[in-house]
């Protein structure tokens, strides 16, 4: 069980970029949510000063492992990601002092790859064939090897991430909407979001609605399609009341969509997120939070915006 | 000399299960439509209803990126590897 709690987390980090995490905006959809019978808010999460929502669980996992007593100094900081988690972790190593390696596959975005590096973490490139599950193979592998050497954070397994979400998207959403949400949509990653959230929101009686692709073979960045994947150990199913499928095409043109009609530039994960939402929104009234990701800088140079 | 196709876990259902395959050369559309004709559905998955590339899926012959070479029409030399892989990995 984490020792950690919202106000040790600030304790922690106060005085620096850290303190920036969380505390992200909602922002009301009116274009894409017109006409619909609920209200679209989304949590806009590249508010974040590493860009994107993986900040939230990276700090906790490493305060989470500083306050077990498992970080001493000389020891290096480790996890397979697809990006996100790795810049995130990234530039809160860099802040705490510790050195970093990240397991990621070999042609992922380039600007993951340049922005994690230039916080100072090394970068240990793995098959792109085998995706994000041939990185965490390759993670488990090297923490197995040499445990004195690794912390291994491990962010499909560590309740920290969750917790992250749990005392902090949670609590934010519900202090910013004055208890008013009533249904959360948020994509299946490692889980943590919605993990997180629907412990804390679930009992006040919020409709937790969890996203995945719906096909093995996709393009919405940081999201699993859990019948192929490796699945997270924090995942479980029956924390969302409703489980969602979204095609790449769909979320694709909901990203292009939010950029032009309600000025937000977001990357695939969030325009698949909204998509969802709408569809939500469509069949029942409330007010819906719908959790976006990150920013769409981090796709430039993929075929998104050519 | 046949090239050599290799593809993610991630197509494996549309193979068969076969993440390894060979291939007649000429363009990339000759390649993927050579293998759709022992497994069909196979191009429906990497091609969209125009014939160009999903912009989910990254192909490389040899070391380059197959976009920077036209694309669905580039040509793939005999002898060369094909490297199918998603454009973006999932689980953060």
């Amino acid at each position: 069980m984490s020792r950690l709690n919202a106000e040790l987390v600030r304790e922690r980090v106060r005085g620096t970029i850290l303190e920036r995490i969380g505390d992200t905006p909602l922002i009301q959809l009116h274009r894409v949510g017109a006409g619909l019978r609920g209200d679209l808010w989304a949590k806009i999460e590249s508010a974040n000063p590493g860009g994107s929502v993986k900040d939230r669980p990276a700090l906790w996992m490493v305060l989470d492992a500083e306050e077990e007593g498992r970080l001493r100094r000389r020891r290096v900081v480790l996890d397979a990601t697809s990006g996100n988690t790795g810049v995130a972790l990234a530039m809160v190593c860099a802040v705490r002092g510790y050195a970093l390696e990240l397991c990621i596959p070999d042609k992922v975005s380039l600007e993951r790859k340049r922005i994690a590096r230039a916080f100072g973490a090394q970068l240990v490139l793995t098959d792109p064939l085998e995706g994000t599950d041939g990185a965490i193979r390759e993670a488990q592998r090297r923490a197995v090897a040499d445990p004195d050497r690794y912390v291994y954070v491990d962010q499909y397994s560590n309740q920290a991430n969750p917790l992250a979400h749990e005392l902090g998207t949670a609590a934010e959403i519900w202090k910013q909407s004055g208890g008013r949400v009533t249904h959360f949509v948020a994509g299946v990653g490692t889980s943590g979001t919605i993990v997180g959230v629907s412990s804390a929101l679930r009992p006040k009686g919020v409709r937790i609605v969890a996203v995945q692709p719906d096909d093995a073979l996709h393009g919405i960045e940081g999201w699993k399609h859990m019948p192929t994947a490796l699945r997270p150990a924090i995942w479980d199913e029956r924390l969302a009341d409703v489980h969602r499928v979204m095609a790449t095409d769909e979320a694709l043109a909901m990203t292009k969509r939010l950029a032009r009609e309600e000025g937000i530039f977001t990357g695939p994960s969030g325009g698949a997120a909204v998509a969802a939402a709408t569809r939500v929104a469509r069949e029942e009234s409330g007010r819906i939070v719908v959790l976006i990701a990150d920013g769409g800088e981090r796709y430039l140079s993929t075929p998104l915006w050519e | 000399m046949p090239v050599t196709v290799r593809l993610p876990g991630s197509l494996r259902d549309a193979t068969g299960g076969e993440t390894k395959l060979t291939a007649s050369g000429g363009t990339l559309r000759d390649v993927i439509a050579e293998i759709d004709r022992r497994h069909p559905g196979f191009a429906s998955r990497v091609l969209d209803e125009g014939g160009a590339l999903r912009s989910y899926v990254n192909v490389y012959i040899g070391e380059d990126d197959a976009r920077t070479r036209g694309g669905s029409g580039a040509v793939v030399p005999d002898g060369s590897e094909v490297m199918v892989i998603p454009a973006m990995a999932g689980g953060g």
